[in-house]
Parts: C-alpha cells; sequence; structure tokens
C-alpha cells in the first residue's frame, strides 16, 4: 500500500493507504481527522470540503495519493493559537450558523476560501459561493449572517 | 427574576465550540478497537420474490467475516407500528411483518436482504458485489389508486388487500358535515398532492454494535432522536435484548428532520452481528442507501371541499386523503396521516362540521413517515389551499376570509370541529402583526414594480394551527398509541454546587445544551454555565421519549421544571435546618436561602454541599442528596400559530418562480432563547420553501426512485432564498405547562408550502392566466405549463 505524506494543519503526517483510498477517508479513517465530514457520495454536499495548497477541495473527490506532498488545512486547524474561536468561527456562532453541526466544517473552509479570495463579498455572492454546500438546518440565513459579519460588514437582518 | 442568561436570553449556543473545531462527534467518528465494518446487498427491483441467495462465493473474499440472510432472522421479532388505527368499519388496520431483512420477498428498491461483514468497508462492499441473488422481479404497484383499485399486485400477499386501514375522524360528524356540504350556498372543492419529500439530514444514518461476551451487555451507538424508544424497540419486539443488558447511544447527531425517530433493520443486523462475532460492528449508511432505505415524508393526495356562506363564514371541510405508507409501517407511520392530520383539520377557524377520511396504502416504495411537521403540514396545506380559492371564487380578500373565521380570543379554551381543544392563541393579532410586518399595504407598489420588469409578482398568505408535544398519554392511549408520551428528567445537584440535568430529549441541532440550563439557572439563580445537559445515552438518562413534534422543551423541559422544583423545595428544607427555622419562614430568591424577616441567610453551593455531608442532618426526616427526577405527562398538547406572508416574481418567459420576500410571525407562547427559536423557524421555512418548489421523491412505475441522489433531488441551497423574516415576539402562553412554552421546530415548514403556492397562483391569476392550483414542488416546468398548457 502506498504511503502518503501530507502537511495537515502545520504537521507531517503519513498513512499507508490503497490506491483507492479517497482522501476524506485517509483523513478521517486513517488520520483520526474526524472533522472533516461525508454527507453524500455524489460530491453535491461540501461537508468534506478542505483546502489543498491553498484552495477549496472537495475531499470526497479526490485521491488520497494524490494528496502526497500537499498542504492541507481542515477544520481541526482553523482556530487561533490560543484555542480560540478565529473570526469565522466566532461569526458562525455569534450568528447562529449552525445547528446540528455537519454541515459545519465545509461550511467554515468554504467561507473562508471565499473571503480569501473576496474579503467583502455580497450577499448575494456569498449565496452563490455557498451553491456547493447543502445545510439541511439553517435555512443558510445564519450562515449569511454570519460570512457578512466575518468579513466586516453589518449584518442586514439581525438574526436575533 | 431572570438570571443573566435565563429565560429569554439569546445566549450563544455553548455546543458551538465543539461543532466549529471539528471535535463534534457523530457515530461515524467513533471506532472502537478490533471494529469490522458492515455493507448490505439492497433490492434493485421493487417487488421480487427471492429465490435463492447463494453466499458461499462472499464468504470465501478477502476479509469477510461474516454474511447474514434475512434466513438468520427468521425466529426474531417484526419492527411493530406504534400506532394501532381502527378502521371505519370497526378492522384493526392491516400490519405486516417488518423483517430485519427481507425474506421470501423483497418489496422496494433498496429493501435489504443480505448483509456482509468484513475487516474494512471496501472490503464488505466487494463481497456484497459477490452475492449471487436470484430474485423474481415481479409487478410492482407504486400510484396509490391503482393499489387501493385492483389487488392484482400485492405488496403484502399474506394481508390480500393494500390498504392499510380506512379511517375516518370524527365518525359521528360524518353525516352532519355531508348535510351541511349538500345544503351550502357555496361549496368549492380542490384536489392536491402533498409531495414525497426525501429528508435528507446531512449526517446520513449510522450504527455501530458492541457486545461484551464477558458480561452479556449491548451497547449500540446510533444516529437517533430518542435512544430510548429505540431500545425498547429492540428489546422489547425486535430482538429481545433485555433492556437492562442493552445501552442505546445516540451522540451528537447530524439533524433528524423525522427520519431519525425510528428503529431500522440495519440496528438490529450490527447487534446481531457484534454477538455472533463478538467484536465491533459499523454500518455507515451512504447518501445513495439513504435515498432508498430512510423513512421518506409526506406523500398524500387529497380531495378537499370547503362548504361556505355567500359572505365567506365557513360551514364545513371535508377531505378525502389516500396515504402512502410504503413497503412496510415504520413506527410511526399510522400515526402520521391520521391524528397528526385529521385532528388539525378545523385549522385556526370556528368551522362547526369537520369529516376527514384517509386510506392509508401499501406501495412498493420506501416506507413513508413523520417528516418535519408530520401530517400538520398536510393538513395546513389541504386547507389553505382550499381556502384561498374559495377567497377567489367569492370574491373575498384572502386575509379578510381567513379573519372571518378565526377563533377570537375570547373563544378559549375552544373545542376545534375537529376534536382538540385549543388552550390558546390570538390569530387576529398575528395577522395584524403581519399586515405590518410584510407591508400588504405597499404589495400593489411592488407587483407594478414587477411588471415593469416583466415579471408577476403574486402575494399568497397563511395561518396555521399546529399541534406540538402531543399527549397526555390516557388520551393518546385511547386514540390508539403503543406508548406514553410523557418525557423525563433528572436534576443532580453536585456537592460543588454545579448541576447535571439528565434528560429523555435528545438535541441533534436544537440546542439543548444551551437552551435547558436557561430554565434551570432561571429557577435556580445560578450560572447557567454551572449547568450541563446529559442527554443520548440510556445508560444515563432517565426514560424519556426523545425529541419530535416539536416536543422537547413544552415536555422535557417542562420535565426538567418540575424535577428543579423539587429541588428547591428539598433544598429549603436542608436550609431550614441550617439556619435553624421551620421550612415555612423560608425564601428562595436569586440562589439565596433567607429566613422571612431577618437577615439569616445561606447560599444554594452551601446548601448544596451540605447534602452531600451530612454530618448534623436530621437523617430521619431529610435523605441526603440533592437529586431529583420528574417525568411530566401534559395535560393537552401546545398550540403554536402563526400568520405567513410570501411575494413571489414569476418569470413568465420561463416559469421560474423567485421568492421575493418570506415574513414568518408565530406565537410560540414563552420564548426561552430567541436566537435558537429564530434558526429553528428559519430552517423550517427552508424546508417548507423546499417542499413548495424544489424537492419531490419520485418513482416510476417500476417503482425505480428517480430522484435519488443529490444530483437528482433538489435540495435546496442558499441562493433559493431570500432574508427569512421571523418574528416571535407575539405571545400567548400555553396555559397547562410551567413553562408557558408551545414548540417551534416544526413551525416554518408546515406554514410555508401553501404561502408559496398561494402566491404563485396569484401571481399567474394577476398575469391573466386562469389557474387554480399547481402541484408542488412548482418547478418552472409546472408553472410554464399552467400558463401555456
Ligand atoms: S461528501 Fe464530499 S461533497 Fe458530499
Ligand atoms: S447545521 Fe445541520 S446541516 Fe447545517
Amino acid at each position: 500500500m502506498p504511503t502518503v505524506t501530507m502537511n495537515i494543519n502545520g504537521r507531517q503526517m503519513s498513512a499507508n493507504v490503497e490506491n483507492r483510498t479517497l482522501l476524506v477517508a485517509a483523513l478521517r479513517e486513517d488520520l483520526n481527522l474526524t472533522g472533516t465530514h461525508v454527507g453524500c457520495d455524489t460530491s453535491q454536499c461540501g461537508a468534506c470540503l478542505v483546502h489543498v495548497n491553498g484552495k477549496a477541495v472537495k475531499s470526497c473527490t479526490m485521491l488520497a495519493v494524490e494528496a502526497d506532498g500537499a498542504d492541507v488545512e481542515t477544520i481541526e486547524g482553523q482556530a487561533n493559537a490560543d484555542g480560540s474561536l478565529n473570526v469565522i468561527q466566532q461569526a458562525f456562532q455569534d450568528h447562529h450558523g449552525l445547528q446540528c453541526g455537519f454541515c459545519t466544517p465545509g461550511m467554515v473552509m468554504s467561507a473562508a476560501a471565499l473571503l480569501k479570495e473576496n474579503p467583502k463579498p455580497t450577499e448575494a455572492e456569498i449565496r452563490n459561493h455557498l451553491e456547493g454546500n447543502i445545510c439541511r438546518c439553517t435555512g443558510y440565513q445564519g450562515i449569511v449572517n454570519a460570512i457578512m459579519a466575518a468579513s466586516g460588514q453589518s449584518v442586514a437582518m439581525a438574526a436575533e | 427574576m431572570a438570571a443573566d442568561g435565563g429565560m429569554g436570553f439569546a445566549t450563544k449556543r455553548r455546543e458551538d465550540v465543539r461543532f466549529l473545531t471539528g471535535r463534534g462527534k457523530y457515530t461515524d467518528d467513533y471506532s472502537p478497537a478490533n471494529t469490522t465494518y458492515c455493507a448490505f446487498a439492497r433490492s434493485t427491483v421493487a417487488n421480487g420474490t427471492i429465490k435463492s441467495i447463494d453466499v458461499s462465493v462472499a464468504e470465501e473474499m478477502p476479509g469477510v467475516v461474516a454474511v447474514f440472510t434475512g434466513e438468520d432472522f427468521v425466529e426474531v421479532g417484526g419492527n411493530p407500528a406504534g400506532w394501532a388505527i381502527v378502521s371505519r368499519d370497526g378492522d384493526p388496520m392491516k400490519e405486516p411483518k417488518r423483517p430485519v431483512l427481507a425474506h421470501g420477498k423483497v418489496r422496494h428498491v433498496g429493501d435489504a436482504y443480505a448483509a456482509v461483514i468484513a475487516e474494512s468497508l471496501a472490503e464488505a462492499m466487494d463481497a456484497v458485489e459477490a452475492i449471487e441473488a436470484d430474485i423474481e422481479e415481479l409487478d410492482a404497484v407504486v400510484n396509490m389508486a391503482d393499489a387501493l383499485a385492483n389487488n392484482d399486485v400485492l405488496v403484502h400477499d399474506e394481508i390480500g388487500t393494500n390498504q392499510c386501514f380506512d379511517w375516518g375522524w370524527i365518525e359521528d360528524n360524518r353525516a352532519a358535515t355531508d348535510e351541511a356540504i349538500k345544503n351550502a350556498p357555496h361549496v368549492t372543492t380542490l384536489e392536491l398532492v402533498n409531495n414525497r419529500l426525501v429528508p435528507n439530514a446531512m449526517e446520513p444514518r449510522c450504527s455501530i454494535g458492541e457486545y461484551d461476551p464477558g458480561t452479556g451487555d449491548y451497547k449500540l451507538t446510533t444516529t437517533s432522536q430518542n435512544p430510548h424508544l429505540t431500545r425498547l424497540l429492540i428489546s422489547a419486539f425486535v430482538m429481545g435484548i433485555p433492556e437492562n443488558k442493552l445501552t442505546v447511544h445516540a451522540p451528537d447527531v447530524g439533524g433528524g428532520f423525522g427520519s431519525k425517530i425510528y428503529h431500522y433493520g440495519e440496528e438490529a443486523l450490527v447487534l446481531a452481528a457484534a454477538k455472533k462475532l463478538g467484536r465491533p460492528v459499523k454500518w455507515t449508511s451512504t447518501r445513495t442507501e439513504a435515498f432508498l432505505s430512510d423513512a421518506h415524508g409526506r406523500d398524500h393526495v387529497t380531495k378537499i371541499e370547503l362548504a361556505c356562506e355567500k359572505d365567506g363564514t365557513f360551514i364545513a371541510f371535508r377531505t378525502e386523503t389516500m396515504a402512502n405508507v410504503g413497503a412496510y409501517l415504520s413506527n410511526f407511520s399510522t400515526a402520521t396521516p391520521t391524528f397528526l392530520h385529521g385532528t388539525l383539520m378545523a385549522g385556526n377557524y370556528t368551522v362547526p362540521n369537520v369529516y376527514v377520511n384517509v386510506k392509508a396504502v401499501f406501495t412498493n416504495t420506501a416506507p413513508v413517515d413523520a417528516y418535519r411537521g408530520a401530517g400538520r403540514p398536510e393538513a395546513t396545506f389541504s386547507l389553505e389551499r382550499v381556502i384561498d380559492k374559495a377567497a377567489r371564487e367569492l370574491g373575498i380578500n384572502p386575509v379578510e376570509i381567513r379573519r372571518k373565521n378565526f377563533v377570537k380570543p375570547d373563544q378559549y379554551p375552544f373545542a376545534s370541529a375537529a376534536g382538540l381543544e385549543y388552550d390558546s392563541g390570538n390569530y387576529d393579532a398575528l395577522m395584524d402583526g403581519l399586515e405590518k410586518h410584510a407591508d400588504l399595504a405597499g404589495f400593489e407598489a411592488r407587483a407594478a414594480e414587477s411588471a415593469k420588469n416583466g415579471k408577476l409578482r403574486g402575494l399568497g398568505v397563511n395561518s396555521y394551527i399546529e399541534a406540538c408535544g402531543i399527549a397526555p398519554s390516557n388520551l393518546v392511549g385511547v386514540l390508539g398509541s403503543r406508548v406514553g408520551l410523557y418525557d423525563a428528567a433528572t436534576v443532580r445537584v453536585n456537592a460543588t454546587g454545579n448541576i447535571s440535568v439528565m434528560v429523555g430529549a435528545h438535541s441533534h441541532g436544537q440546542g439543548h445544551e444551551t437552551a435547558f440550563p436557561q430554565v434551570v439557572a432561571d429557577m435556580l439563580g445560578v450560572d447557567p454555565m454551572s449547568v450541563e445537559i446529559v442527554h443520548g445515552d440510556t445508560s444515563k438518562i432517565p426514560f424519556g421519549m426523545g425529541t419530535y413534534g416539536s416536543r422537547s422543551l413544552a415536555v422535557c423541559g417542562s420535565a426538567v421544571y418540575r424535577a428543579t422544583e423539587k429541588i428547591i423545595k428539598k433544598a429549603t428544607l436542608i436550609a431550614a435546618h441550617m439556619m435553624e427555622d421551620s421550612a415555612e419562614n423560608v425564601d428562595f430568591a436569586d440562589g439565596e436561602f433567607s429566613v422571612k424577616g431577618t437577615n439569616k441567610k445561606v447560599g444554594f453551593g452551601e446548601v448544596a454541599l451540605k447534602a452531600y455531608i451530612p454530618h448534623d442532618f436530621p437523617i430521619e426526616d431529610i435523605e441526603p442528596g440533592l437529586e431529583e427526577t420528574a417525568f411530566y405527562d401534559p395535560a393537552n398538547f401546545t398550540y403554536p400559530s402563526g400568520a405567513y406572508a410570501c411575494e413571489v416574481e414569476v418569470d413568465p418567459d420561463t416559469g421560474k418562480v423567485d421568492i421575493c420576500s418570506m415574513v414568518a410571525m408565530d406565537d410560540f407562547g414563552n420564548v426561552v432563547n430567541p436566537m435558537i427559536v429564530t434558526g429553528q423557524v428559519q430552517g423550517g421555512l427552508a424546508q417548507g420553501i423546499g417542499q413548495a418548489l424544489l424537492e419531490h421523491g419520485v418513482y416510476d412505475e417500476n417503482g425505480q426512485l428517480l430522484s435519488g441522489s443529490l444530483m437528482d433531488y433538489a435540495m435546496p441551497r442558499a441562493d433559493d432564498f431570500p432574508n427569512l423574516v421571523v418574528d416571535h415576539s407575539y405571545a400567548t402562553e400555553c396555559t397547562h405547562n410551567p413553562i408557558g412554552v408551545k414548540g417551534c421546530g416544526e413551525a416554518g415548514a408546515i406554514g410555508s408550502p401553501p404561502t408559496v403556492v398561494n402566491a404563485v397562483v396569484d401571481a399567474l391569476q394577476r398575469g391573466g392566466h386562469d389557474v387554480e392550483h399547481i402541484d408542488m414542488p412548482v418547478s418552472p416546468a409546472r408553472v410554464w405549463e399552467a400558463m401555456n398548457g
């Protein structure tokens, strides 16, 4: 079985995987990083979204062997160095951007990717960007509000 | 007095921190040492006779440790329906056995007939492919009318019919209702379909079975909304495992919406396999399996008649409904189209006559059961669509026709013609709020603006009432429920003064870990962060019925309240002893006990410590410890209500519908955490709008699920919605539970579908199209067809 070595959240990590093992399975099963979730088998839901070499990737669409040598960021590495929530995570808590929490890791990683490219997105741009992330709980309102807030913009309709 | 962060505060959720940092622990995140993996062989045909299943090759595949088929489970019991319905003719409903694995016949696509356990999931899946099943395909019955009309194709041969029951509610009102309709000056009739939905909680189901041969203890870790109910079903009906030898643990659960209420065969299978192998066995559903095997929702075909005076005064509602139960009876499948549907068929109205007929129908499709709202969305949709049509026919404004028939504030308690007693509400006040908040008066101007852009704008309004926290147990027992519908809580004040609260409710998105402490902290005058909620593990919590039907706060929250009252009572005795006075003279406020008229006081924390270090306790009078349990059985349902408005723009060229605004005014009684309540309503609205515009579980005539993946089944995405405006500041308290709360989890999904469809029909009518109704989902194709067809 091939060995893949990745720099995950700033740490070198290796796993022996089969050629057919998906990146998400390597993260969850082999490296015990279970914050990244699997919500579908057709690359639709975005629960598995991570960053690979700085780009948002659905980790169910990529083989683990393809990520050999890559820099990978997952939800487990998003908090501030002192363990406190980062700006996006904090905004999700402040604006009730999550309920069951299952889509949340993918949403946070997707939001981070958006704000890197577009630091002040409009509400429409946020909704458009989230096209690849499904949330069944929130109606997206809290998520949109959280991303607005995380980008330093006022939240039009306080989700009081 | 409200402690900071007590009742009514929009406290941020404490559980969010673990979810936001990837430290949530969902069932699939657990992998006990030595775990084996399970994969199922599922039928690819909707109806078939199992001639033979040859597992010999599969058994020899690499990594395979066991293969099971239906043969292995013929001795164990079936998974039962939780509610016995009696037909109009007095016959009991038909209850064919629902086995752990299909045996003899497969009855829907996705029906599991074999399971492989292997060292890895990949090996288990490979071996499933190697199972040689000789299944002779039979004609399938998918359409409900066909299923009832002839018995050529039977889902269950042994019952000789595809009709599960033919239920009348209230049968004694039938003749009067028929008579009223016959003599009415105006009758509006509407035929409609309440589309089948696939719940699609984002976390797929998952179950891990474990068995300890040393103690004989079983453990099931599973995606459940109600672990005690699951344990009861497995112990008492399916597997016969003694209840005290089985722990069911539902850890973090990624949404349920009803689909995780039920016990499923996969749970029994992993337990049986774990026992046989002496190793943990884990099954995780794929999304594809979820589409095929999770209980679906809705799927009613209804004809409704509304009889009224020319001035719009309602005289009678009469409905005939066919309700699909799919191939097997899921646990609440018989309650959903009956007592959760028929009893709501008087809506918010003083209508004197209601009669509801429901025929439940077996088909070769996945089982159908309660999905967010469960029966109440179906009732509301039928009522609020036919009312809109009647208003149009009579030339009455849709707001006015509703107001004309509303139960008025001075009429409570109000006995509805459908058999419920509404305890409180004020529907006019909600409608007043809606008129303002949604600026109904400004609609014409907005419609003119849309017209300039070549769009047809429509306005839909709706009012709904629902019944939450179904109860009391003695009533539901008379009506056929096989379970009680109380809930339970234990409040344990620890020696150091912090508090553990063990609850029967289960949180899978509802924020109980934050909201329940707000209730306790408020009563005890302590910091909410000193209160922890324990839920989801039958070895730790009292026997509660779990979370569904918007019941958690109204029922379990009330149990928490009652248990906390007992704590205060006992702590008062201890405090009196400490202050050397009698309990009658002791007051408790803001976390302090004091003797009336003196400056003697003792803090709650000191009392807690004394309870556990009772050196000078009058042991004959007061037991040590400070822990109390309450079981709470409500006196009645709770009755949340609301008034909703939706504006849509229809593109006449494409038929595409855009939601311009959605405003929800709800009366939930008292609100513990307004932020959480707002989120619950927004989530419900999204599911309701999804039902109205996008979602549809479609089977073809052969019983193949056409919308069987997230590529084909249109799940709502962020850009399908505008901002969802939610206001629950208006409240009439529930009169019979101690917190005065009503429940908010399902409201949005109940109130929004008719609001959206009313708006679309309004838009088309305003555009000069003579369209009376469009079935959901109101897709561009259907709208275009309605305009041009
Ligand atoms: S699991 Fe990767 S998109 Fe759904
Ligand atoms: S919070 Fe549950 S799926 Fe998004």
